[in-house]
């Protein structure tokens, strides 16, 4: 059965569009058929994190309104054949999308695709509300930081009172996401722990994702972290999450980058 | 070890002042999230049953939620006209 997984967070910055790229390509690599839909409407990027952004012709707006069929709007990845995207529009039109339209188009791509990721635009307006609207599962990107950790607590009060299946009396399965996380400093005090974090969003965690700089290279060639250096600290923490998404058992480590000896003692304290 | 890194880095750890805003904000954040709606509707079914047997002033009907740990509490706050026995018997 198709699951729809909405990537969200709040605040803006932390991490939900590569997110949603890195889970999608593993979940593809993996053998599940999976197509990524981009909710921002007028700021769309998940397209160039892809590396598809010159293959753009119509949009989930168009598919919503009718003007064309969803098989024209679905980007096929040119180096998975499991993954597809369905962008978003660069109209600025804010009621362009609407509760009915967004229904219909997810319960298409329901009979089309195992999973379905909505990657949702930053803060809580009608974009960020659409995109976790017909959600089955949310991951709760968040950075050990206090802004970012606020707005995911009222984000996870939002995933509990607005989404459909809150309205039916049943949960949306929530998983919180931490990236930009830097073991070193959070060792030294200077940065949320793990631990604190978990304790005040009590939400369970899905993986840790490492302060990279592959994230930024990765994005620089428009490819998803997990297919751009399959080896690399960030790209081994999104397997990881995925694996525990399709309900395998993995011990939660916070892989670490290979570099000095100084970086390395730091980086294993809090693993 | 993490006292150790501390005096090796010369800085003092500032993620425990961060958790521990946290956490006061967010009992506040929290308190807030739905209650404008919840009081608001007790405001007015208290009103409509008060307003049954005394004639009141709107605006004189003050509802407030105290959050505590263990426990919260509903205060409610009306103000009834001196001599209102006398609008009661005149609205009767």
């Amino acid at each position: 059965m198709a699951q729809v997984l909405v990537v969200t967070s709040g605040k803006g910055g932390v991490g939900k569009t590569t997110s949603t790229a890195a889970l999608g390509a593993a979940l593809a690599q993996m053998g599940e058929k999976v197509v990524v839909v981009d909710f921002d409407v007028g700021l769309r990027n998940l397209d160039l994190v892809l590396g598809a952004e010159r293959r753009v012709v119509f949009d989930l707006i168009n598919v919503v309104q009718g003007v064309a069929k969803l098989s024209q709007a679905l980007i096929r990845d040119k180096r998975l054949e499991n993954l597809w995207l369905l962008p978003a529009s660069q109209t600025r039109d804010k009621d362009a999308l609407t509760d009915e339209g967004v229904g219909s188009v997810i319960a298409e791509l329901r009979t089309k695709f195992d999973w379905i990721l909505c990657d949702s635009p930053a803060g809580i307006e009608r974009g960020a509300m659409l995109a976790m609207r017909y959600a089955d599962e949310a991951v709760i990107v968040t950075n050990p930081e206090v802004s970012s950790v606020r707005d995911s607590d009222r984000i996870i009060g939002m995933l509990d009172s607005k989404t459909v299946k809150a309205e039916r009396g049943e949960r949306v399965e929530k998983h919180v996401l931490i990236t930009r996380y830097d073991s070193g400093r959070a060792a030294r005090g200077e940065m949320l722990s793990i631990e604190d974090i978990l304790e005040i969003l009590s939400t369970p965690l899905l993986g840790i994702i490492p302060e990279s700089q592959e994230v930024l290279r990765a994005s620089n060639v428009g490819s998803p972290v997990t297919l751009n250096n399959t080896n690399s600290a960030p790209a081994s923490a999104y397997v990881d999450a995925v694996r525990r998404l399709m309900g395998e058992t993995v011990t939660m480590i916070v892989p670490v980058e290979r570099k000095g000896l100084m970086n390395r003692l730091l980086g294993r304290r809090a693993a | 070890m993490m006292n150790l890194l501390r005096l090796m880095s010369g800085r003092t750890a500032t993620a425990p002042v961060a958790r521990e805003r946290l956490q006061i904000l967010l009992a506040h954040d929290r308190g807030l999230r739905g209650q404008p709606e919840l009081l608001g509707l007790l405001r007015a079914e208290i009103l409509a049953v008060v307003s049954r047997h005394v004639v009141l002033d709107p605006e004189k009907v003050v509802v407030r939620m105290e959050r505590g740990k263990q426990v919260s509490t509903l205060e409610v706050d009306i103000e009834v006209p001196n001599g209102f026995e006398r609008s009661i018997a005149a609205a009767v």
